[in-house]
This record gives C-alpha cells, sequence and structure tokens, in this order.
C-alpha cells in the first residue's frame, strides 16, 4: 500500500495547488464572507479543470485522466485539509460514477471536462441517509416519466446544472430493485429548489417534485436498475468523502499540535503537558489508521473487488469518527481562541460535521460492516 | 508483475503439493503453534514434516538471506507467500522470538560468525530463545537495568535478575540485557547471548491471573559467557535493544488482527452466540469491527512502509499501542458477547475458561513490551516532536 510514482507525482502538484489557490482564506471565507450564492468559487473550479482535475475519474477515450479512487483520493485528502469548497467530491467524483457508460454521460462529461458543468445527486428523502428507502415516484406516462416527491441534503444542488435523481419506477421503500435514476436538468418545470446554507457555509437544497415530466432519454441506466450507477456513485462518494475526512482530520491535528508547540500557560509551552501529549499521540495513531482505511477502499474500488463496498463503509465510519475526534480536540486544546470566528479551527469543526453525515454517517457506516457480516 | 505472477503460482503449486492437509485446518489454540527448540514435542508427525520442508526451502524466514537459512525472497515475493499461505490456510510452521525479534537484530548488529551460526539455527527451529530485558527495578525504564557483566578477560560473569521472560523455562538460549558499565545510564549496556543451560541460570515460572504462567523469573549467579556472544559493540547494546523493541512491537501489535476465529467481519467472536441478541452490544461489536477492518488495512500498509523503507522509526511505537488496546477490546466484547457462559473457568463446556483467561491475559499486552503510555510518550517525542516529551 505504497503510493506509485506517477500517484506520488500527483500528490505533489495538487498539494501545494490546494494550498495556495485553495486556501482558508481566498476561498472558504471569502466566499462565505461575501454570501456567494454557490458556496464556492466558479474560477477556482475551472482551474481544477485546467490541471485535469474535473476530468480525473472520466476516461480517456472520452477525454479524462482515467485515474482512479487512488488518485481523486489523493486530491479529496487536500482539499479536505484546506476546507477548499468547490464541486469535485458531488460533481467529478460521485456523478462521473454514475454516468460512467451511460448515454448521459456524452451529454455531461464534456462540460465537467471544461470545469463549467456542475452535477448533484438527489438521494436523501429523510434527515438520515438510507439511499434503499428511496420512495420519490416516477410514474410512466407516455414515452416518459413524471416525477413526485421530494428530496434533501443535494449538495449543491441550487448550482447544478444537472441533478441525479434517485426515483422509484416500482416495488417499495426498502428494495433495491425498482428503483432508477434520473437526470433531471436545472429550471425543470415543477422543480422546486430551496437553496439552505449548512453550519459550514457550503449550499445543500431541498428538491421538490410536483408533476415533474422527463423525456425517456433522462434515464442514467437502465428503468428499475437504478441501483446499479446509484451503487457506483455511492461507493465512490464514500470512499472519497472519506479521504476528504482524513484532510480535515491531518488539517485540524497540524494546526493543534502547531499550537501546543507556541502556547505557553503556567510559565510551560502546553505541549509539555502529557494530559495533552498522550492525546495528541492517540490522535496522531487514529488519523494514520484512517487514512490507510480510506486507502484500502479506494484501493478495492479500483480493483474491482468484492470487498469494497465492505472497506468503503469502513472508511467512511473509521474517517468520520477520527475527524470527529480531530476537531473536537482541536477546539479544546485551543482553548477560548479556538471558540472564536477569528480562528480557522472552528472551521474544521463544521466541516467536520457536514461531511461525516454526507453518503451515511458512521453509524449508518458500522450498521452496514455489521449487514455485510451477517450479523 | 508477469514474474511475480509466475512465482505466485510455483508457489501454490508447493504448497499444496507439501503442506500436510493437517496443517491447513484452522489452529484450536495456542498449543498448536510450533516453537521449535531442543525440548519441543511436536504435537504431530504433519507438524513436524511441515517445519522440515519449509525449513529446507529457507521460507520459515522467507525475507532472510539463503547464506543464513532464509530464502531470498524479496519484499514483494514474501508477500505474495504469505497471501497464498493465508489463502490455502497453512499455518506458521515455526513461530520464535528468534524470527521475530532476535534474527532481525542479528542482521542489523551481529557479526559474520554470529549470523552464520545463530540465525541458521534459528531458521531450523532448532534453538528456542528467549528474552531478558526486564527487571524487578527497570520496567518502563528499562535503562535502569542493573544485571552486570564483568569482564574477566576470556568472559563475562554475569549476576543479577530477570522478570517477565517469556518461556524462560522452556528456552534454550537467551538474548540479554546486561550492564557492563556503570558510568552511563543509557551508554553502560550490552547485548549478551548465553545458553539457558549454563551453570548459574535458574528460573521460576509466574502464575498470573488467567492461571498461566507464561513469563518467568530468571536468576544469574556467577554465569560465564564467552566473549564472542557479545552482539555489537559493548557499551552499545542499548542500540540494539532500541531497534529489537521495534520488532517486538511490530509482533505484538499484530496480535489486533485477531486470530481469525469466529464470524464478525474482523474476528469477533460471538461464541455460540451466532447473531448478537442485544442491540446495544451488536452496536458495540459493529463499532469495534470498523476500528479492527481498518487497523488491518493499516498493518498491511504498515508492512509495506516498513519493507519501503518508508516507515517513521517510532510507528512501531504507534501499531503496538493501537493494536493492544484493540487486542483488549476484543476480548471485553467475547466476554459480554458470551455473558454468564464465559465466567466458567474451568470446564470442559468453556474449554478449561478459554474466554475467561485469554480476556486476563490480554490485559498485559498494553504493558508488555512497553506499556501504552511509554509508546504514545514516544510516538509524542520522536513523531510530533512535542516539547519536553
Amino acid at each position: 500500500m505504497i503510493l506509485t510514482e506517477d500517484q506520488r507525482l500527483l500528490q505533489d502538484t495538487v498539494r501545494p495547488f490546494m494550498a495556495d489557490e485553495g486556501a482558508i482564506k481566498t476561498q472558504l471565507r471569502h466566499w462565505r464572507d461575501k454570501g456567494c450564492k454557490d458556496g464556492f468559487g466558479h474560477g477556482l473550479w475551472k482551474q481544477f479543470a485546467e490541471l485535469g482535475l474535473t476530468g480525473i475519474l472520466i476516461p480517456e477515450a472520452q477525454g479524462g485522466a482515467g485515474l482512479g479512487a487512488v488518485e481523486s483520493g489523493l486530491v479529496l485528502e487536500e482539499i479536505g485539509r484546506n476546507l477548499t469548497p468547490s464541486p469535485f467530491l458531488t460533481t467529478a467524483v460521485a456523478a462521473v460514477r454514475a454516468l460512467e457508460g451511460s448515454a448521459q454521460a456524452e451529454r455531461w462529461f464534456p462540460g465537467i471536462l471544461a470545469g463549467e458543468t456542475i452535477a448533484a445527486l438527489a438521494i436523501d428523502e429523510g434527515r438520515h441517509h438510507d439511499p434503499a428507502k428511496v420512495a420519490l415516484e416516477a410514474r410512466r406516462q407516455g414515452n416518459g416519466f413524471v416525477l413526485n416527491g421530494a428530496k434533501q441534503f443535494v449538495v449543491q444542488g441550487g448550482s447544478a446544472d444537472v441533478v441525479l435523481v434517485a426515483a422509484r419506477t416500482a416495488g417499495s421503500p426498502g428494495d433495491t430493485e425498482g428503483m432508477t435514476l434520473f437526470a433531471v436538468e436545472k429550471g425543470a418545470s415543477g422543480l422546486e429548489v430551496d437553496n439552505a446554507a449548512l453550519a459550514d457555509s457550503s449550499k445543500a437544497a431541498r428538491l421538490s417534485f410536483e408533476n415533474v415530466a422527463l423525456d425517456a432519454d433522462a434515464v442514467v441506466g437502465e428503468v428499475d436498475g437504478g441501483w446499479h450507477p446509484l451503487s457506483r456513485a455511492l461507493n465512490a462518494g464514500r470512499a472519497g468523502a472519506a479521504s476528504e475526512l482524513v484532510g480535515v482530520a491531518a488539517g485540524a491535528s497540524d494546526m493543534t499540535f502547531e499550537y501546543l508547540k507556541q502556547r505557553k500557560q503556567f510559565g510551560k509551552l502546553i505541549g509539555e503537558f502529557q494530559a495533552l501529549q498522550h492525546r495528541a499521540a492517540h490522535l496522531y495513531g487514529e488519523i494514520e489508521i484512517a487514512r490507510a482505511a480510506a486507502l484500502k477502499a479506494a484501493q478495492l474500488l479500483d480493483a474491482g473487488d468484492a470487498q469494497a463496498e465492505l472497506f468503503a463503509s469502513v472508511a467512511k465510519a473509521k474517517a468520520g469518527r477520527v475527524s470527529a475526534l480531530a476537531v473536537q480536540e482541536g477546539v479544546q486544546m485551543h482553548g477560548g481562541i479556538g471558540m472564536t470566528d477569528e480562528h480557522d479551527i472552528g472551521l474544521f469543526m463544521k466541516r467536520e460535521a457536514v461531511l461525516s453525515e454526507l453518503f451515511g454517517s458512521p453509524r449508518y457506516h458500522a450498521n452496514r460492516v455489521a449487514e455485510l457480516s451477517g450479523y | 508483475m508477469a514474474v511475480l505472477e509466475a512465482f505466485r503460482a510455483e508457489t501454490r503449486a508447493w504448497l499444496e503439493a507439501n503442506c500436510p492437509a493437517e496443517m491447513r485446518q484452522p489452529m484450536r489454540s495456542e498449543k498448536d503453534l510450533c516453537w521449535g527448540g531442543r525440548h519441543f514435542e511436536f504435537q504431530s508427525d504433519a507438524q513436524k514434516q511441515w517445519l522440515d520442508v519449509m525449513a529446507s526451502r529457507g521460507w520459515t524466514v522467507p525475507d532472510w538471506p539463503k547464506d543464513y537459512g532464509g530464502g531470498g525472497l524479496s519484499p514483494a515475493e514474501a508477500k505474495i507467500l504469505k497471501e497464498e499461505m493465508a489463502a490455502l490456510g497453512c499455518r506458521p510452521p515455526l513461530t520464535s522470538f528468534g524470527i521475530s525479534m532476535l534474527g532481525p537484530a542479528l542482521l542489523k548488529y551481529g557479526n559474520e560468525d554470529q549470523k552464520k551460526r545463530f540465525l541458521t539455527e534459528i531458521a531450523r527451529g532448532e534453538i528456542r530463545w528467549c528474552q531478558g530485558y526486564s527487571e524487578p527495578g527497570a520496567g518502563s525504564d528499562l535503562a535502569g537495568l542493573q544485571t552486570k557483566a564483568e569482564d574477566k578477560g576470556d568472559h563475562y560473569l554475569v549476576n543479577g535478575q530477570k522478570v517477565w521472560t517469556s518461556y524462560a523455562d522452556q528456552a534454550d538460549w537467551i538474548f540479554c540485557l546486561v550492564r557492563t558499565s556503570s558510568e552511563s545510564k543509557h551508554g553502560g549496556i550490552s547485548f549478551l547471548l548465553f545458553d539457558m543451560e549454563s551453570p548459574g541460570v535458574s528460573t521460576k515460572p509466574i502464575l498470573l491471573i488467567s492461571g498461566y504462567s507464561p513469563f518467568c523469573e530468571t536468576f544469574f549467579d556467577d554465569v560465564e559467557v564467552p566473549k564472542d556472544q557479545l552482539v555489537g559493540e559493548v557499551n552499545k547494546g542499548w542500540d540494539v535493544a532500541k531497534y529489537l523493541l521495534g520488532h517486538e512491537r511490530e509482533m505484538i501489535s499484530g496480535m489486533g488482527l485477531g486470530s481469525g476465529i469466529g464470524t464478525g467481519a474482523s474476528g469477533v467472536v460471538l461464541g455460540p452466540v451466532a447473531k448478537p441478541d442485544e442491540p446495544l452490544l451488536r452496536a458495540e461489536i459493529a463499532a469495534f469491527d470498523v476500528d479492527a477492518l481498518a487497523f488491518a488495512a493499516m498493518s498491511e500498509r504498515f508492512i509495506d512502509q516498513l519493507k519501503a523503507g518508508e516507515a517513521h522509526p517510532a510507528l512501531p511505537s504507534m501499531m503496538k499501542y493501537a493494536g493492544t488496546e484493540l487486542n483488549k477490546r476484543r476480548n471485553e466484547l467475547i466476554m459480554a458477547a458470551g455473558g454468564s457462559d464465559a465466567l466458567e473457568w474451568e470446564s470442559e463446556r468453556s474449554k478449561g475458561g478459554k474466554s475467561a483467561r485469554d480476556w486476563l491475559r490480554s490485559k498485559g499486552n498494553s504493558i508488555e513490551g512497553g506499556t501504552s503510555e511509554v509508546q504514545l510518550g514516544i510516538v509524542a517525542k520522536h513523531i510530533l516532536r512535542l516539547p519536553g516529551a
């Protein structure tokens, strides 16, 4: 599980790029303080495209880099480290995996490659992630379908040019069969978008569908077979979110370990206190373990291994727990300054909360590990 | 890659042809381990045969040089061998502190004669080693050891006492830290090898809370040790000791990986209960499985990092800490899943109280080989470089 030369080169390119161009001050705080409706900068997304990052998973034959989850994970770790707001995880990772191999790929990949198209995923219908429970109805009408229902936690749904919507064409909520994935374009008639700012100043929409009429060619993959593209998107999204969470944990803990070497109390550097040293050392180890879990999940996904689904859940659960520990220890060890908006450590706490919930919380994924293990 | 795939195919075919069927059955208990040594009683002919065929191929220590009884395999080949053995369910042919601890230290610090003699004996399972490190007054503060070795011209005269010597009563030889100078704490320690049958060596087993006695007190009373059995330079034994401790920690960290028994993804034993019948127990086991599977990924990465020379020298401390804490948690869960069944201590039903005894034994994991607190201190100092650590 050592990175290849090419993977290292990618890391060496992306790390300084994200630290400079994607820095907290120039991106997250800048767009937050401006009250930006998207929560990210389109200019930076263009720069992602120029570096070939938006097409990192798009096959070479379709103009992309044709790389895998390990490589996109390396990018996401740097995004997490700098809290860089961008549509990378939803558009370049999850949506690309959902679209790949479908007729809809031809329609959307060129815009994604160019850094002009934002694609979002509409899966959750309640406050907790549970994709098999999809109830949003897609009724056949003429040659097409009519959608009725509601979605929430559609990350960047308000900015998206296309939303991939998981809908039910057969069976009942709880069945993985009978689901169909639709590509719904921005401004579709009957689609209402309530774009909500989240705690971390990213944006996630609540969508309501009232008789939204779609042509048959809006279907991604097969009718009633939507679970397949959806699973691809979810596995990629989960492993990717795990990598981003590792980055969040690494960013928060680096900041905290540095603070332990600078802050003096009782005439000593606080890093001299063993009560803090042991907690810091424990946190360091947990982050290393979470990084290994995320890498393992990515490698298994890239290899098409049967264990990939299990490890995507392991990675998402572990990275969520560890990242939560990192931000909680981070704020606590910073003391009063950690509670201020002026200091960056609190921004890590907010991002962790959103990412941990996205594509399933640590509890959801621990439960999946149990189910996949037969108990 | 094609060469490696050919090696994999050859290896699988060879293992299939040479590993006795009995040695492909899961181990029932620690008693099925083959430790080798002068007095080892093989459990069966198959166990002896398996050791012999593997040793003659150098595969008891696949990545050691062929000159010293090893297999001369590259890291990638050694990994393939390990994977193929796991795939076929082959038991380890030989388990020993010679392989996991002394061998790596001799490869780095031993002279040519020592390597030829001792490594070859280890590879063949001829000599069983024990570790003379801790003393009654030197536990976490290991460098405070007082066992004395006086220079008597052609030999060292050793006097003192060791404690927590694993299996000293069954070992043939000991690798032992001794004080050769009182002028410097760390700079007055030397690393000696000697025969446990030497006049003046005696051992006394220590009964643990588990009812097992895996450790001994070991006494040295005017033990004469030939000078060519000193490893490295005199008074520079602490370097050897630390290097060896890194390998000991690697070995112990592997305990967090479970023993491959049971039904959970990570090997948490649910005992006769196939599914946990309490929702909170199920949730705890699931949370444990997440941690254990993530740690398994870390272990794989750690081994690859070691082989590539990319592991931080203090990383074994992190692994030892995480692995042993995980193993304690596994045993807590086994007890919780077993309920009152798991509390039986002697019945045949409970295999002589295996769950309870293993649970109690596991508490020592985060003490032996350097406590969890010592490991966290090492990580704080050497990796995080925190002040005053």
